[in-house]
């Protein structure tokens, strides 16, 4: 179990540090890293603490604690994997709306430019 | 020139993704059955000619910056009618699988009938058919699926031949469906009471390029379509809840 606990340490820090990079290179924005920053300190918080994970394991009901840290993360990547398709389905939303609006703006320039072309060619 | 319409103004839209094999005839046909009427082709971003081709053939062109897909593609055309201030709007595909001779019975329903959406349907008369096995037991599926929804029988609920009145327009340009649109859209146009007719017409084969449908998208399509369906209902008896 301690193996597996220092994995869990060291895969938590690298998240922490690999968000927190992401962040400062403006590759994230500061909304959309909440949640992955919060999963790593919580991940790591457990790691280094087996009673408060054996507590949580009694909890839920689960024997091993090794499966309650896999069982959390699971619950944790499930809300960020369903936040971030509403969020992707908002810019969707978003972008056709965007898209058809550049659209019909070029359309209303294009007529205009043709109109003025015709006027002045009279 | 397409601003400007009269009080009784058509617009005549066609959306079209890589079409330029085809859409030059369209064009030239509509134009033939509809003289004097605007045609607006809705370029959906494609890599071919297509938007040159029909300029070329004398329709107005809205060029989409990206591939937006059949129905943000139809939807930037409405919102392009509504804002133009367009009476009737009726649509065809690129492909030149809907004949133009049967806009001005589209029309005619139209104007006469009271009816919000007229479709051209394939399958009223029964020579209008050119579709294969799987897409007319597709369209068999839905027509049973629909009719204790639009609580009547349409034929063809798949065919994209519609025309639409400055009501229908009015919802379409706020909201439409992106994907799969033809079906969902007459579950959003019957959510709202509005009514909807169809008249015989003949379809034909496409004149050039590929279709999309694959059998793994046909599947798909079934699922996006049944989900669009039941989300419509559910949107809008939540909203009649509320009130």
């Amino acid at each position: 179990m301690d193996g597996f606990l220092n994995i869990v340490s060291i895969l938590s820090v690298v998240l922490f540090v690999s968000v927190m990079h992401s962040l400062r290179q403006a590759h994230i924005r500061v909304e959309h890293s909440v949640s992955w920053l919060a999963a790593a300190v919580a991940l790591f918080i457990l790691s280094i603490a087996p009673g408060a994970l054996t507590a949580i394991a009694a909890r839920i009901g689960l024997e091993e604690g090794p499966l309650t840290i896999v069982f959390l993360a699971f619950v944790v990547f499930l809300i960020v994997l369903y936040r971030f398709s509403r969020v992707i389905s908002d810019l969707k939303d978003a972008n056709i709306a965007l898209a058809q609006k550049v659209a019909i703006l070029e359309f209303h320039l294009r007529t205009w430019h043709e109109e003025q072309e015709s006027t002045q060619g009279r | 020139m397409i601003r400007k319409p009269g009080s009784d103004a058509v617009l005549i839209i066609v959306p079209a993704y890589n079409e330029e094999g085809a859409v030059g005839d369209v064009v030239r046909e509509i134009q033939g059955v509809m003289p004097g009427v605007p045609v607006l082709v809705i370029d959906d971003c494609s890599v071919d000619g297509t938007a040159a081709v029909a300029r070329a053939a004398g329709a107005h062109v809205l060029s989409v910056p990206h591939h937006l897909g059949l129905g943000g593609c139809v939807q930037a055309g409405y919102k392009l009618a509504f804002e133009l201030g367009y009476q009737y709007v009726i649509r065809l595909d690129g492909d030149g699988q809907h004949d133009p001779r049967y806009i001005p019975d589209i029309l005619e329903a139209l104007r006469t009938s009271g009816c919000q959406m007229v479709i051209g349907s394939r399958y009223v008369r029964r020579d209008g058919k050119a579709t294969s096995v799987a897409r007319g037991i597709g369209i068999w599926f839905f027509r049973l699926i629909l009719r204790p929804i639009l609580g009547a029988t349409v034929y063809d609920p798949t065919s994209g031949y519609v025309g639409v009145n400055r009501q229908a327009l009015e919802v379409f340009s706020r909201s439409f469906p992106l994907e799969y649109p033809e079906i969902e859209a007459l579950v959003v146009l019957q959510r709202r009471a509005f009514r909807f007719r169809e008249v015989p017409c003949v379809m034909r084969p496409r004149q050039a390029g590929r279709s999309t449908i694959t059998p793994i998208r046909s599947v798909y399509y079934i699922i996006h379509v049944l989900l669009g369906v039941l989300v419509n209902i559910l949107k809008f008896e939540r909203r009649r809840w509320r009130r």
